[in-house]
């Protein structure tokens, strides 16, 4: 992940510190601490309720903190009005207003800063230039597509040159062509200000092609913070490993033998790398590219020393590869993808599963059951 | 050609019929204005412009005139300070207490006239607050809040609050935000608010009745006393007159309105 910024260093590190945040009996956070890098773009990712917006608001200063505190910089911020704390930020609805043109809802952040009008006009053509909108300056957002919306508002947000700029789900309300499109103009963006940003989203993908770093929210909490590939490959919680990435989880009671631990599936012992982190179930949590798909009887090769009988249940061609969804004999379903040269089988088709051990993740079962 | 559509033509003579029920007492109203005697007949037996000049010369309807206008303009820009106020504030609140302060406020409106009257008459005799312009203002504007609470209330559940919260971002503070974002958008609710206060104002006559006084003495209650004392055409010059200029108003405001809408 390189989307580090080559422009000028001016970002600002944003230290959350130990963040609570209660409605009446409900935590809508729960003592959250994260420590954002100065220019780093960081994603918050998780289901609607996850907490990831509230801690963006506290960030904003929209919301009021119930406990602990929140460092711009080296600055403490809890005690800083909204509009004193000079963070730009794009919301998911745009917010653009709609009574002023383009160029002056672009200006307002400056005229509130008392910028003179002509290094104002000077810096308003400058942002709307870096969001291909220099055409548009006269127009009234009412006139304007659900996209250029989007871009006047990320103008808006950084023309006044912010240190952190934060973004709830900006291109939520877009589709699917059009995120794509925009998210690489967010990349750039990011590269040119050398800002530090914040971006909510519950779009994995989306998360992974912006990010430098993710923080996945569940339930008012952070559950881990790394890069695309550390989720990827090496998820601390169920909930991290199902959320990032397509996998497959399997169930059975579990018998740690030395450095290993082995599940019982339905009489099959797989064993994963590891011993339980916590007390509870455990899973094993699999990659569909781990798993490779062989006629019966194959046997352990290759190092893939866990294999396991199954049924095709659905062989898809998809091109590079093919994907098959396998049921094992306890009804499990296990999702494999491989290349598409070698025996393809067919649905219904008795198979063999195999894979590494070390390929399978060791986890305590909390609960969360796949998808996003 | 047309079939004939029986269905057609009594709807049209409905319409007509309703159309005509509705407008002749104010159109009989200017014939009645040029009449040549001193009396409200119509058809009238002449013509003449006498009332008309009376209405402009005469200190006494004239009078009243000015003070009607006086007051309903101080009635309108107070009633809406407040009532803007009251409406933000009860949106805001979002919490029970707000919808009871809402309905308090709109009281005046559902109390008869009559009643809130002896009321007010009964407070103004010990405070010495009749036949004042303190009296009348505050009187009126009691009557027009609730038109303006409605007014910009309604304009405030179709605005969207969360544009402030992008204002604060930008570095707007809450008095900024308040008058470069939310006046501007809540605008339309707020003229609407102020004319009708004007006119709540400008036409108020049950309690205007209360506590006039012969020196100060609104328009409306200078043609009622009129009609009680002497069935003067004057009152129809005065009709005729507010009848063209709320006409020219309410029109220019229609046509001003729409080319406004068109381009937003």
């Amino acid at each position: 992940m390189t989307n580090a910024p080559t422009g000028s260093r001016k970002g600002a590190a944003i230290d959350i510190q130990a963040c609570s945040k209660f409605y009446g009996n409900f935590t809508a956070l729960d003592d959250v601490s994260l420590r954002v890098e100065p220019g780093e773009f960081m994603s918050f990712l998780g289901p609607s309720g996850s907490g990831k917006t509230t801690t963006l608001n506290l960030i904003a200063g929209f919301t009021d903190l119930s406990k602990g505190e929140i460092r711009l910089g080296e600055r403490p911020i809890s005690n800083v009005p909204a509009h004193k704390r000079n963070i730009g930020v794009v919301f998911q609805h745009y917010a653009l207003f709609p009574h002023m043109t383009v160029a002056k809802n672009v200006a307002y952040p400056l005229r509130q800063r008392g910028v003179a009008k002509a290094e104002r006009d000077r810096l308003v053509e400058g942002a709307l230039a870096k969001v291909h909108l220099e055409k548009f300056a006269h127009r009234y957002p009412s006139e304007l597509s659900g996209g250029q919306q989007q871009r006047v508002a990320l103008a808006r947000a950084m023309v006044f040159d912010p240190s952190v700029l934060l973004m709830d789900e900006p291109l939520g309300a877009l589709d699917k062509k059009l995120r794509e499109v925009l998210q690489l103009e967010i990349r750039r963006i990011h590269r040119e200000l050398g800002s530090t940003f914040v971006y909510v989203t519950h779009d994995q993908e989306e998360a992974l092609v912006l990010s430098d770093r993710i923080a996945v929210f569940n339930k008012g909490r952070i559950e881990q913070v790394g890069t695309g590939h550390q989720l990827y490959s090496n998820p601390q919680t169920l909930f991290v490993g199902q959320f990032i990435g397509e996998s497959s989880i399997l169930r059975g009671s579990h018998r740690v033998n030395g450095a290993e631990t082995a599940l019982d599936i339905g009489g099959t012992p797989i064993s994963a790398p590891g011993t339980p982190k916590s007390d509870g179930a455990q899973v094993i949590l699999l990659r569909p590219e781990d798993v490779a798909v062989q006629a019966p009887g194959t046997g352990a090769a290759n190092g893939r020393g866990n294999v396991i009988q199954g049924t095709v249940r659905e062989a898809i061609y998809l091109g590079s590869a093919m994907k098959y969804e396998v049921l094992l004999a306890d009804g499990t379903p296990i999702v494999a993808r491989t290349a598409t040269q070698g025996e393809a089988f067919g649905i219904g088709a008795g198979i063999e599963l195999a894979w590494k051990p070390e390929d399978g993740r060791l986890l305590t079962d909390d609960g969360s059951i796949g998808g996003h | 050609m047309k079939r004939f559509n029986p269905g057609r033509l009594i709807l049209g003579l409905t319409v007509a019929l309703i159309a005509l029920w509705l407008l002749a007492p104010t159109i009989v109203v200017v014939p009645m204005s040029f009449a040549d005697k001193k009396s409200l007949a119509f058809p009238p037996s002449g013509f003449s412009l006498k009332w008309y000049e009376n209405f402009f010369t005469n200190p006494q309807w004239f009078n009243s005139f000015t003070t009607s206008l006086k007051v309903a303009v101080m009635v309108s820009v107070v009633a809406t300070v407040i009532g803007t106020m009251a409406a933000i504030g009860i949106e805001r609140m979002k919490s029970r207490t707000a919808g009871l302060i809402r309905m308090l406020l709109i009281t005046p409106m559902v109390v008869p006239g009559v009643v809130l009257a002896v009321g007010v008459y009964a407070v103004y005799l010990t405070q010495g607050l009749v036949g004042t312009w303190t009296g009348y203002v505050l009187a009126h504007t009691l009557l027009a809040i609730p038109f303006v609470v409605i007014a910009v209330g309604a304009n405030l559940a179709v605005f969207d609050q969360r544009l402030e919260t992008a204002a604060a971002s930008l570095g707007a503070n809450r008095l900024t935000t308040f008058f470069t974002v939310t006046l501007p958008l809540i605008r339309p609710g707020i003229l609407s608010g102020a004319l009708f206060a004007f006119v709540t104002s400008f036409d108020e006559v049950i309690v205007s009745l209360f506590i006039t006084s012969p020196q100060l003495k609104t328009l409306p209650v200078q043609i009622f006393s009129s009609m009680t004392r002497d069935a003067d055409p004057t009152v129809a010059a005065v009709g005729s007159l507010i009848f063209l200029t709320t006409t020219l108003v309410i029109g220019l405001g229609l046509i001003f309105g729409t080319r406004k809408g068109r381009k937003s």
